[in-house]
């Protein structure tokens, strides 16, 4: 009898012990995570050309997903190591925030409140979008202020209804909101003439655009109501992790400023590959960067030897030279008209 | 000294072999498990969340929304708080819910009293009506009705009927009434024809019970709900004034506009929920025993009569139960609307989702919504039921 008390009792005492465990599932080391499964769960995009979609052979190609690559190769050393998880606007925050993936990779706003109060942290941007409008030349409209009384299909999702209602409220002016969620019954509505303009991110304007039967017929309006400096994600508190998915991205910008690519980047990492002492600590043949951020020294050559540096990843994406025909605007580098810069690497 | 002490444990060995005191003594420990159980699950849900950065709380429902809505049955700007988004999204559900409900009751029974018809051709249209829309997925029927009215002319293009209403693309554009002070007296006089008509309906059935003899209460009431303010209209004139819509650049202005996304919603609903009404019809009518309407046919009731007072009273007792059930599915399934953008409460939290990022939040309104929304019905319907049920005690 006293026997059976007691064997209740430190089971009693043990589940006592073993509740906050199972509370305290604390995301500490991401990196061991990713390492334990040898494998990189990288949330992106559903379907966006250039930024995330699957080609013929069922692959995901795109922007976002190069930048997952990248991170792949540096931190396990293989970019074909990652689990894809495509996600929808609405399940991308609680995907990240649950665990479900290490790095939010999908178009998403740097804002004030995702990063302060949802327990995010955005590590960068690697593009420098904003909010426009796609309009049938027909329509005789050549700039967004002409607007008042129109109706506006809206492929939600983002913060796009609020910075609509933002413009027309301080242009005085009235419309009819149409907002769709996906985007092809957006498309839909907007080949249909259920609205007059359709808006959305100008990246994903221009990728809208390019799908259309005859895109000369449309034009993005030259007004860019918002800024939306788009980038990858991670959880809050884990900060080396935050520190390897940051500098992952601007080994890839300082790349193209260094004129470090995919084809010459072996040669210049081996020792006396390159003179440039910023090259040498980027690559890992001076100094000690990999280790200090819980890496080995060739984490961001194997970046760039897996998809390239910024201005290759872009053209390859979303350049003049495919579908979407996208200029790099604000995200040349500084020094060629752009605001794209890396802090330094020392 | 020592009796009292031997016989309290007599008591308590008696609470453990008397069998009714140990059931209910292991019933309060089975409660007591569970709730513990319960309180442990959300608890450590509750402060997983918080660890995760999950939950918040409501008071993001005070911030500005800071998005418009195109169909508002209260005012509402950008400016207005969450919680007035979600009332105004909330409203547009109860709106495309109730339009449905009735549409689809009016199809429900129309289709199952053609289903039972002799007439060969009647009873087929039915047949493959039913067949037809109950046997394709809701959603795709949405995607149809709204892929055929955007193939209506566009707004330059305009159907109009008398220059005053206008149907293309974008909806059906009609005159909105302004009404002016006098209309109160036109109003005042509908709630006294509406009163007088309920008194009415009293006194005759009272009179019928009593004497047998019968009062023609529904021509009674038409004259006396609509025909009282039609009346007083010759002597205050109308007292409405008309805002007619006008093509502005882009769209119609002034009127008030019925969107694209409601009427294909709507008619999907109504046409898919009515195709299930009509077969519980079917079923409730066939349910009645051929005895009542022999019977009824031999005391010489007329066919109306024979309908109306023998057969659906009876009919209605086995209908309402599945009846209700049909109207809850309807509600639910036009959270199915965000495909298309029509902005009911699911489309709005979507937005407000994105925006706030308290997806918890946001989902457990929906939830908290469609449950308070299908119990009112529940609790309506099964009054209705109780009453149909009584018809047949007494």
């Amino acid at each position: 009898m006293i026997a059976t008390t007691r064997r209740v009792l430190s089971c009693a005492v043990l589940a006592a012990f073993a509740l906050p465990g199972i509370v305290g599932t604390a995301h500490g080391a991401t990196l061991d995570d990713v390492r334990a499964a040898d494998e990189l769960k990288c949330g992106i995009n559903t379907g966006l050309a250039g930024f995330a979609n699957t080609d013929d052979a069922g692959n995901w190609v795109g922007f976002d997903v190069d930048y997952c690559k990248a991170l792949a190769a540096a931190v396990l050393g293989d970019a074909s190591k990652i689990q894809y998880v495509s996600l929808t606007g609405k399940n991308r925050f609680p995907a990240l925030q649950a665990g479900e993936i290490e790095v939010l990779a999908r178009n998403t706003t740097w804002t004030f409140s995702r990063d302060v109060d949802l327990g995010l942290t955005f590590v960068g941007v690697n593009y420098y979008d904003g909010q426009g409008f796609l309009g049938p030349k027909s329509l005789g409209v050549s700039s967004a202020t002409e607007l008042d009384g129109a109706s506006v299909c809206i492929q939600t999702g983002t913060t796009t209804e609020l910075n609509l209602a933002d413009f027309f409220r301080t242009h005085n002016m009235a419309y009819e909101p149409v907002p769709i969620e996906t985007n092809s019954e957006a498309r839909a509505a907007y080949e249909a003439d259920r609205c007059d303009v359709y808006t959305s991110d100008a990246s994903g304007l221009a990728a809208t655009k390019a799908t259309f039967d005859n895109p000369d017929d449309h034009m993005v309006l030259p007004e860019i109501i918002s800024k939306e400096p788009l980038g990858p994600v991670v959880r809050q508190g884990d900060d080396q992790w935050a520190d390897i998915t940051r500098w992952v991205l601007n080994a890839l910008i300082s790349a193209e400023e260094l004129g470090v690519t995919q084809a010459n980047v072996e040669a210049l990492a081996q020792d006396g590959g390159s003179d440039n002492p910023e090259v040498q600590r980027l690559l890992g043949s001076e100094g000690s960067m990999g280790a200090m951020l819980g890496l080995d020294a060739d984490w961001a050559a194997r970046a760039i030897m897996a998809v390239g540096n910024y201005s290759e990843i872009f053209a390859r994406h979303l350049g003049p030279d495919t579908r979407l025909g996208l200029e790099r605007g604000l995200n040349a580098l500084y020094s060629a008209g752009g605001i794209l810069y890396s802090p330094p690497f020392r | 000294m020592a009796a009292p002490s031997s016989t309290r444990i007599e008591q308590l060995g008696y609470l453990w072999t008397d069998e009714r005191l140990r059931g209910i003594a292991f019933q309060v420990l089975a409660v007591a498990g569970l709730a513990l159980f319960f309180a442990f699950i959300i608890w450590n849900t509750a402060a997983n969340l918080k660890h995760a950065g999950l939950a918040s709380g409501y008071g993001f429902l005070l911030d500005p929304a800071s998005f418009d809505i195109n169909q508002r049955l209260i005012d509402y700007e950008s400016t207005s708080s969450y919680g007035r988004a979600f009332l105004v999204g909330g409203l547009n559900t109860v709106l495309v819910a109730s339009l449905g409900i009735a549409a689809a009751t009016f199809i429900g029974f129309v289709v199952g009293l053609m289903r039972l018809s002799n007439n060969f051709l009647v009873s087929r249209i039915a047949t493959v009506y039913v067949e037809l829309t109950r046997n394709v997925p809701l959603l795709l029927q949405i995607i149809f009705w709204w892929v055929v009215i955007l193939a209506l002319p566009r707004v330059r293009d305009s159907i109009s009927v008398a220059d005053v209403v206008f149907l293309n693309n974008r909806g059906i554009r009609m005159p909105q009434p302004i009404f002016e002070d006098a209309f109160q007296l036109i109003l005042a006089l509908f709630v006294a024809g509406c009163i007088g008509t309920f008194v009415l309906a009293r006194w005759a059935r009272k009179r019928h019970e009593l004497t047998g003899r019968t009062f023609p209460v529904g021509w009674s009431a038409i004259g006396l709900i609509f025909g009282l303010p039609a009346l007083s209209t010759l002597f205050v004139g109308l007292p409405v004034d008309l805002d007619i819509p006008l093509l502005g650049r882009f769209n119609f202005e002034g009127g008030f506009n019925v969107t694209p996304e409601l009427i294909a919603l709507w008619l999907a609903l109504s046409l898919y929920t009515g195709a299930f009404i009509s077969e519980v019809v079917r079923s409730g009518i066939l349910a009645v025993d051929k005895g009542q309407i022999e019977a009824a046919r031999a005391v010489g009731l007329p066919p109306g009569l024979r309908t109306r007072k023998i057969i659906l009273p009876q009919a209605l007792r086995v209908i309402i139960p599945p009846l209700t059930n049909q109207y809850l599915n309807l509600t639910k399934n036009s959270s199915l609307a965000v495909v298309i953008g029509y902005q009911d409460i699911v489309s709005i939290g979507e937005t407000v989702l994105n925006q706030s990022g308290q997806a918890l939040e946001v989902i457990s309104i929906y939830m908290a919504f469609y449950l308070t929304l299908s119990l009112l019905t529940s609790l309506m319907m099964n009054y209705y039921n109780k009453r149909t049920a009584l018809v047949r005690e007494r």
